[in-house]
């Protein structure tokens, strides 16, 4: 029996969070409205939710534009699946070895990894470092490896994980049997921390897949550049007219007949639309990798 | 002999322990850069000593104390104001009964968290523009006069507060909700038992079981207050001139002068400036984590 006062809270609560989620959801949608909407109804009215007319003309102009828009895409997709693939595996390897009760020096290699999260030098060395002595400006590596690889949090919620789910009676047994250490790693190990390197594996592919600073500070030439890189840069030019909005310049006729409002978005959309489609297939698993770093940060 | 047998440990930190090295360890040597007057031609180590005289120089700008101001305000203002939105989220979640809305509500409230702050950027510019902004277009409708908010700095700190919140209350939530979760259901019973309202249950039992999550969340926070959002600060305000008075962080401040000005003197002082204080505040909160609750304390 649901009393009166359940039921009318059940009510508030859902409407509270329709509420919420309305307005969470809501930029998503003007953006991607505003993609499909008239540029010339854009320019009089602004971006809408409601598009009086209808028009496709920013994509055909993307679709125009492809050769950038691909190359930027598959640079994208190339750099998040060998930082992944790479940062996955010594986050793990890292993460295994101080799951183990005891080796020499494992205090050292703990307070190595720990030391990281409280200190750090700051971008200025960092930059100096990477373009003055690595030389990585401008090349594909400075997409991979400044920052995103491998961080103390990940290999913490690894370890954690290993030190619950994996009982040392299992690998000891593994040991007697003759095994050795990569054997059990790879046989025994990997298969029970397979949930854990979906989460860590999700974590880090986000985490390429939006980085626009390692773009921003290394790579200049637009041959290299990441989809979000694109996105940014597109971003500057509409810096560039905000600034000057005094001086009315009338984009249109210098540029040519580019729907410039409506690509703006269209692009975002782009930029966007595979989280929003593996988004939904993959939501349990960054909930769960949420709230297991909650227990134990 | 015995030693051998650990060899395959050290293999497998060996790629890790590379790394950090090559992209934490040797950064924090270069904080020697905010002593130095530094000069490439003869490179870092050769660059004569310049004492403390980028940090004289620093702390005499009026910048000095903005950014400091900004960074520390806005993240105070960050860390209530995503406890309120988080927790209430939270409750609500573990009070509805159907569980299929609570996960449809979860997934969308998540999604801000996953994208990009360029992205965002986009996002706040459809609706924040001057000439095409939604904002705007409403105003016109009503016959209320336009705002040009990448021109007025009064408007920013309400849109940023907004926007850390609308892209971090998601995350946030599912951390206070899994805590939820934790809590003994009996505790509920009985308190239904005894007649207890809703509202009654919330107030005794649910928020004071929270309250050490919260505490330890709070304490992470006050941890990173010498942080800022670089991608908040930078991207969403689109870089521009007029609101960089109320936008500029030390992390803008460090790149700006890095990139834009070339001034690397006065950038790596306030590079060591927020890495000293922030390790500062760091051990600080770690060490309050500690005193309350230790297994959640760093170490």
């Amino acid at each position: 029996m649901i009393s009166k006062d359940e039921k009318n809270f059940q009510l508030g609560a859902n409407l509270a969070m329709v509420i919420v989620s309305v307005v969470m959801i809501l930029p998503f949608i003007l953006l991607v409205m505003s993609s499909v909407t008239s540029n010339t109804e854009i320019t009089l009215h602004g971006y809408t939710f409601f598009p009086r007319e209808f028009s496709l003309e920013a994509y055909r102009h993307l679709w125009h534009e492809r050769s950038q828009i691909l190359r930027a895409y598959a640079i994208t997709v190339g750099v998040t699946g060998i930082g992944t693939l790479f940062g996955l595996g010594m986050t793990i390897l890292y993460a295994y070895a101080l799951s183990q009760p005891f080796f020499p020096g494992k205090t050292f290699f703990s307070f190595y990894l720990f030391f990281t999260m409280l200190f750090n030098g700051g971008l200025v060395p960092t930059y100096i470092m990477y373009t003055r002595y690595l030389h990585i400006k401008n090349t594909l590596w400075a997409l991979i490896i400044p920052a995103l690889l491998m961080n103390a949090f990940n290999v913490i919620l690894v370890r954690t994980f290993l030190q619950s789910n994996v009982p040392q009676s299992l690998l000891e047994a593994a040991r007697i049997d003759g095994a050795g250490e990569f054997t059990i790693f790879g046989k025994v190990v990997f298969p029970l921390a397979k949930p854990i390197v979906a989460t860590i594996g999700l974590f880090i592919g986000v985490a390429y897949w939006n980085d626009w600073t390692n773009g921003l500070y290394y790579v200049t030439e637009s041959r290299l550049f990441s989809i979000q890189q694109l996105l940014n840069n597109m971003m500057k030019n509409i810096e560039f007219l905000s600034q000057n909005a005094n001086i009315k310049i009338d984009t249109s006729s210098i540029i040519g007949n580019i729907p410039q409002a409506t690509v703006r978005m269209a692009i975002a959309v782009v930029g966007i639309l595979p989280i929003l489609i593996i988004y939904p297939f993959v939501q349990k698993y960054f909930v769960k990798g949420i709230a297991i770093g909650a227990i134990k940060g | 002999m015995k030693l051998r047998k650990y060899i395959p440990f050290y293999i497998m930190l060996l790629p890790g322990f590379l790394y950090l090295l090559v992209n934490n360890y040797i950064p924090m040597t270069g904080i020697i850069i905010a002593f130095k007057d530094l000069n490439f031609t003869k490179g870092i180590i050769k660059s004569d000593w310049a004492g403390l005289a980028n940090f004289e120089y620093l702390f005499k700008t009026p910048e000095a104390f903005r950014i400091t101001r900004n960074t520390l305000g806005y993240n105070f203002v960050f860390i209530i104001v995503n406890l309120l939105a988080a927790v209430t989220i939270a409750v609500l979640l573990s009070e509805i009964k159907n569980k299929r809305c609570v996960k449809l509500y979860q997934t969308i409230i998540l999604l801000p968290y996953l994208i990009s702050m360029v992205i965002v950027s986009y996002l706040a510019y459809a609706f924040l523009s001057g000439q095409t902004g939604f904002i705007n277009g409403f105003l016109n409708k009503l016959g209320l006069p336009q705002i040009s908010f990448y021109s007025e700095p009064k408007f920013w700190p309400f849109i940023l507060v907004f926007v850390n919140c609308w892209k971090g209350a998601g995350y946030s939530s599912i951390i206070y909700l899994a805590s939820i979760l934790g809590i003994d259901q009996e505790l509920y019973e009985a308190a239904a038992i005894d007649g207890s309202t809703k509202w009654k249950e919330i107030k005794y039992i649910t928020l004071p079981l929270l309250k050490p999550t919260m505490i330890i969340m709070t304490l992470m926070s006050i941890g990173r207050i010498f942080y800022s959002d670089f991608g908040l600060f930078y991207q969403v305000p689109m870089n521009s001139g007029a609101l960089v008075d109320i936008t500029n962080t030390i992390d803008t401040y460090v790149y700006r002068g890095l990139i834009n000005l070339g001034d690397v003197s006065m950038s790596s002082a306030a590079c060591v400036y927020q890495s000293l204080v922030g390790f500062i505040l760091v051990m600080f909160a770690n060490w309050i984590t500690r005193r309350y609750s230790k297994e959640n304390a760093l170490f």
